[in-house]
């Protein structure tokens, strides 16, 4: 596991295998007694990152997003947030991934995601071929 | 004399001002109020190291900024009805059009385009000095949930 960027550290994240769990604390309040949307989007945009550097595997690759579009299903309430990214395809130039929130009860969305990532792989060396 | 235009602007000034203030997630992003007009909000989100996604280059997270435009949307709603109605986003796209320029203030920027009973239209960009060049562009939906 690499180290959480500071923007992910500043949201208080932390990786537990394929998730992604965003403990409560004060700083993410939006209105009295719900969560910012904002906070939850970053923490999506984040699980999707993680997900599709998995599955690219490629160290040298950078992963730029192009877009997201965050459903909010339900309010998050002061509680413990988890995200998990699935990946929808993996193809050369782009993944298309889809990520789930939720809070205390897994069944019960607090919202749905879907992100296109593109890969950026630095160009090839050249060879050598004396 | 005074003049029913500027009043209006200041008394919403102070409203919005006083509103942000009392939001910790847009006080731990560092986002603050701009200006606004009868149906456009613009708040501000200075640079700042906690903010950043990528070390390598202090290119900041895209999730700040899409904090940053779910608030300017959320804002052009408010200052769109003239007072507090809960409302809740319903859904929200951004479009990441290139990075934010390490170093400088982003600037979003949004209206609300079509206010209905019950659900608000927004649009808006973010950019980090020119608005002709913007770093991300927003379009979504609010429900009003106080809405009969």
């Amino acid at each position: 596991m690499t180290a959480m960027p500071p923007y992910a550290a500043m949201l208080g994240l932390n990786r537990l295998g394929n998730l992604i769990c965003m403990p409560f604390g004060p700083h993410l309040i939006g209105t009295p007694g719900r969560l910012h949307g904002g906070a939850v989007a970053g923490l999506m945009e984040i699980a999707a990152n993680m997900t599709a550097r998995d599955a690219i595997g490629d160290l040298e690759a950078a992963l730029k997003p192009v877009n997201v579009t965050v459903d909010y299903l339900r309010e998050g309430v002061l509680e413990d947030t988890h995200a998990e990214a699935f990946i929808m395809r993996l193809g050369r130039r782009v993944v298309n991934v889809r990520v789930e929130a939720w809070q205390a009860d897994r069944g019960r969305l607090i919202a749905a995601a879907r992100l296109n990532l593109l890969i950026v792989k630095p160009a090839p060396a050249t060879r050598l071929t004396s | 004399m005074t003049d029913p235009v500027a009043d209006e602007g200041a008394r919403m000034h102070r409203l919005v001002d006083r509103f942000m203030s009392a939001v910790p997630h847009l006080q731990a992003l560092g986002i603050g109020y701009v200006q606004n007009g009868a149906n456009w909000a613009e708040l501000r989100m200075p640079y700042a190291p906690q903010l950043v996604a990528y070390p390598e280059t202090g290119v900041i997270a895209s999730g700040a900024v899409f904090s940053l435009m779910d608030s300017a949307a959320g804002f052009s709603v408010f200052v769109t009805m003239g007072r507090f109605e809960p409302h809740a986003t319903l859904d929200l796209r951004c479009d990441y059009l290139r990075p934010a320029r390490p170093g400088k203030a982003v600037i979003g920027r949004a209206e609300c385009y079509k206010m209905t009973r019950r659900v608000a239209f927004v649009r808006g960009i973010a950019h980090d000095g020119d608005p002709g060049h913007p770093i991300a562009h927003v379009a979504g939906t609010f429900m009003l949930t106080g809405a009969k």
